[in-house]
């Protein structure tokens, strides 16, 4: 009998999500192809900081996964499907018991278990974490893991090269994709049986946020020009205490805030500023600082949650109190005594380093920052009772044979995440889509994919390559770049309104034209790094008009997606998933809409004025679910 | 509440750039910016790539990724020290050395791409070879937790675990050269880390093997520049001290032929 032939799985990206699905599909006896712009180990996943909810109760809080999963739901305002938000929380014990053993060095106990420490959007203490670099240290436990397999063979890694299309046969099957190699721009076919994207978010989109500067979003959207719907883009995460700086905004994790950081700018009793509770009234005292979270929202204070936070600093900023008249508030440890300032010394540390001023001294200058993207690529989920269960493929796109998984799908966190949420979701995600693309591939048909499809897709590729070298033009990819996040960051980040939304929609088609006039100021083929983010820029563009258009159409107030015109949550409209589709024919995203999954809680309000803790009651839960773990 | 000094005037960047064999000096000439580092600089040049000469040039190529010094990418020699571009401002190195011009180069231990980028793919073969992971047997929840770790040792372990494999350590050692196999205090440190995880420890004599080959700790020099450098404070000379006499001991052990799972 001939040898069974082992299934070839490409995943592309190499952060969390990425290297668990490699991890379990190697485990699972695949032969996975890992591709990565980077070495996989240098992943945007190192910048988390805070930690990984997990609901294991050990602090003696009757924290269950079914309160997180309740958490989540609510966090993200409903418009999470629920079926996924559950298996993950239920899986997070597990999952933290397999960190563990693969030596992700968690804080400790006195007792030597590991520590949990509380977080925002929850009153349990449920965030491990590993010092102040919980991602880093997960990323590090899957690398070794997946070098491990590396050793054997089972995994092959292709870094430094990035994916720039995918490979479909003419049942319109994922059979490989077209990726080239950043140090020479050869261009390279790689086949497979199934493909995985697991490519983080699209901070770049924005040019300054709290992103790598790989999250550019390039692979989404290359994926949705090729016909991959986009779910939720407009649902971007503001973090509200970020160092500005000229080459990106750096976080300041929210534990500066929880340990009595306070946030002020200078008061100015001539201006006048309407508070939450409906009163009109001066903004603070001349000559004397103005602490505006504190007198807005006396119970919650610096504490408010994230959306909130972000949403308050703009607004006193727009007053025209922002520090130095830009858009920066202080955020206030100078007054803290030695042993709370040591407790958040390593925070401390990255403003000091990065700034040259030391926060024990001077106010921290901050500001909100472009942080998450919720949205992504659009991937089933039959849940584990449905009846179809076994013949849909979870965390797969419309596109059949491909997945997509972590930060750049679109499940787990709704209209906005919870902190140290992603951690979990690109974790469970990757596991699960280790499990689910062997079955695939068990499904499909023996066919042979003529060696034509992907020599035309290699010349398509080539011919693009040579076009974009030697074009020439007057415009420069990165001043448009420049134009294009400038656009972004006013009108469709913290704030947005109709008529600058269609405004930033036309802005968006002209640089969009301009783009067919740039010349490179590098034509070499040796690390040409100019070619490369010109060859990812029509992308990233058609993912920032996903972005505003979503938000234009979306006439509500939900999560991330804030917009003053239409103050108010409205299910009876908007309780809704916005599809993306792309055409290639009409100048702008076809957007469509599917209904929210919310088969085990009802949606209630979301409010964090009043802080209770309560057992949620989830209702249709099966009894039936699989882990894959 | 004053705010930050406002500066003025311009200052060089210099940058040995190129490719192997055809390498030079380039120099820029940019706006001075209280908030300026390598980074946003290098940004500015691309932007507009004219040298001092009024020449147009190309972009300088450099590697880059989170910014915030936990990812290892941009390493390269500023004033001719090895360190993260990202942490690097340009108004520290001004007022340090009294002189507007700083000087970037790339890494000199590893294989030349272009410009700044070098290929430090060896770091991570290294991994490889000293077995710089936790061997468990499957990815399958057993519902226990591994054994407990006090908090002291997991502080241990987790400095040691912040190595972020940028190179600084492998740039500054005198020992790592074209004459000699020596992987460099990173794999080393890593055996350390790997060797003190209480399941990592049952493959303590692999490592240790791995580290007693000519490409191991033999080949430490004790110059002591490696933990000067590293951007992590990574305790690496301890590190290499304790492999040392650790690796020493599996010799003794296998030249005796006692069997592996023995605790030394």
């Amino acid at each position: 009998m001939a040898e069974k032939k082992k299934k070839e799985v490409i995943v592309v990206g190499g952060g969390l999500a990425g290297l668990a699905t490699a991890m379990k599909l190697a485990e699972k006896d695949c032969h996975v192809k890992l591709v990565s712009v980077t070495k996989v180990r240098r992943s945007h996943s190192v910048c988390a900081q805070g930690g990984i909810n997990i609901a294991i109760n050990l602090k003696g809080e009757d924290d269950s996964p079914l309160i997180h999963a309740y958490d989540t739901i609510k966090g993200g305002d409903f418009l999470a499907n629920q079926p996924p938000i559950l298996e993950m929380c239920l899986a997070g014990p597990g999952i933290l018991r397999l960190m563990e053993r693969i030596g992700c060095p968690f804080n400790r106990t006195s007792e030597g278990q590991v520590d949990f420490r509380r977080f925002g959007g929850t009153l349990y203490h449920r965030t491990a974490f590993c010092g102040a670099s919980t991602g880093q240290q997960l990323l590090y436990s899957l690398d070794e893991q997946v070098r491990r397999h590396e050793a054997k063979g089972t995994v092959e890694k292709f870094e430094n090269h990035e994916f720039l299309r995918l490979i479909l046969n003419s049942e319109g099957r994922a059979c490989g994709i077209v990726m080239h190699d950043l140090f020479n721009l050869k261009v390279h076919v790689l086949k497979a049986d199934a493909v995985v994207i697991a490519t983080g978010g699209l901070g770049m989109i924005y040019k300054k946020s709290t992103n790598s500067t790989f999250c550019t979003g390039a692979a989404n959207g290359r994926l949705y020009m090729q016909g991959m719907k986009y779910a939720n883009g407009e649902f971007i995460q503001i973090h509200p205490t970020a160092i500005p700086g000229l080459d990106k905004m750096r976080l300041i994790s929210e534990s500066v805030r929880g340990e009595g950081g306070r946030v002020w700018v200078h008061g100015d009793s001539s201006k006048q500023i309407l508070f939450p509770d409906g009163t009109t009234r001066p903004c603070g005292v001349t000559g004397e600082p103005w602490y505006f979270l504190e007198e807005m929202y006396p119970v919650f204070g610096n504490l408010v949650p994230r959306d909130i936070g972000s949403r308050e600093v703009l607004r006193v900023c727009e007053h025209g109190l922002g520090i130095d008249g830009k858009m920066q508030v202080y955020l206030d440890v100078t007054q803290l005594p030695t042993e709370k300032q040591h407790k958040l010394e390593s925070v401390l540390d990255i403003y000091r380093k990065f700034t040259g001023e030391d926060p024990r001294k001077k106010p921290m200058r901050i500001c909100p920052a472009v942080h998450y993207t919720m949205g992504g690529g659009w991937v089933d989920w039959p849940a584990a009772d449905d009846p179809d269960r076994w013949t849909r493929f979870r965390q797969m796109t419309n596109l059949k044979g491909c997945f997509n998984v972590g930060e750049s799908d679109y499940q787990y966190h709704g209209a906005n995440r919870l902190g140290a949420n992603s951690l979990l979701s690109c974790i469970f995600g990757g596991l699960v889509t280790g499990v689910e693309v062997p079955r695939y591939i068990d499904s499909l048909p023996e066919t042979e994919v003529p060696e034509t499809v992907y020599q035309e897709a290699l010349e398509e590729e080539e011919e693009i390559q040579k076009k974009l070298l030697s074009q020439e033009g007057t415009e420069n990819v990165y001043k448009l770049h420049d134009e294009m996040a400038d656009w972004m960051t006013r009108y469709a980040s913290v704030k947005r309104d109709n008529p600058d939304l269609k405004k930033a929609i036309e802005k968006l088609k002209e640089i969009r034209q301009r783009f067919k006039h740039i010349s490179l100021d590098d034509r070499g083929s040796v690390l040409n790094q100019v070619y490369v983010f010109a060859r990812q820029f029509p992308a990233m563009l058609e993912l920032a008009l996903v972005i505003a258009k979503g938000a234009l159409l979306r006439d509500e107030f939900r999560g991330a997606h804030f917009k003053p015109e239409f103050p108010e949550r409205d299910d009876d409209h908007w309780l809704k998933t916005t599809i993306a589709t792309y055409d290639p024919k009409k100048d702008e995203p076809v957007i469509s809409y599917e209904a929210v999954d919310i088969r085990y809680l009802d949606p209630v309000k979301r409010d964090y004025t009043k802080a209770k803790k309560m057992k949620p009651t989830l209702k249709n839960i099966p009894a039936n679910i699989q882990l894959p773990i | 509440m004053k705010s930050k000094e406002i500066i003025s005037g311009t200052f060089t960047l210099r940058i040995f750039r190129g490719v192997p064999g055809g390498q030079f000096w380039e120099e820029f000439e940019l706006e001075r910016n209280v908030d300026a580092n390598v980074i946003s600089s290098l940004m500015e040049i691309q932007k507009n790539p004219i040298n001092t000469k009024g020449e147009k040039t190309t972009p300088v190529a450099w590697e880059q990724g989170c910014l915030e010094e936990v990812c290892g990418s941009c390493s390269m020699l500023v004033n001719g020290k090895p360190r993260q571009a990202c942490t690097a401002l340009i108004e520290n190195f001004i007022r340090e050395t009294g002189s507007t011009t700083v000087t970037l180069a790339p890494f000199t231990k590893f294989p030349l791409i272009r410009d700044l980028v070098v290929d430090r793919t060896s770091m991570f073969e290294a991994l490889k070879k000293v077995k710089a992971w936790i061997p468990i047997d499957g990815y399958t929840d057993t519902g226990k937790f591994g054994p407990v770790i006090s908090p002291e040792v997991q502080d241990a372990l987790y400095v040691l675990s912040t190595c972020m494999t940028c190179g600084c350590c492998s740039e500054s050692c005198p020992q790592v050269n074209p004459n000699s196999d020596f992987m460099g205090p990173a794999a080393m440190s890593q055996v350390r880390l790997f060797n003190s995880n209480p399941i990592g420890k049952l493959q303590k004599p692999q490592r240790l093997r791995a580290a007693l080959s000519d490409e191991g700790i033999a080949g430490c020099g004790n110059a002591q520049n490696c933990v000067r450098v590293c951007p992590k404070n990574i305790p690496l000379t301890e590190s290499l001290a304790l492999i040392g006499r650790e690796a020493s001991k599996q010799a003794i052990k296998d030249f005796l032929s006692l069997p592996d799972a023995s605790e030394s």
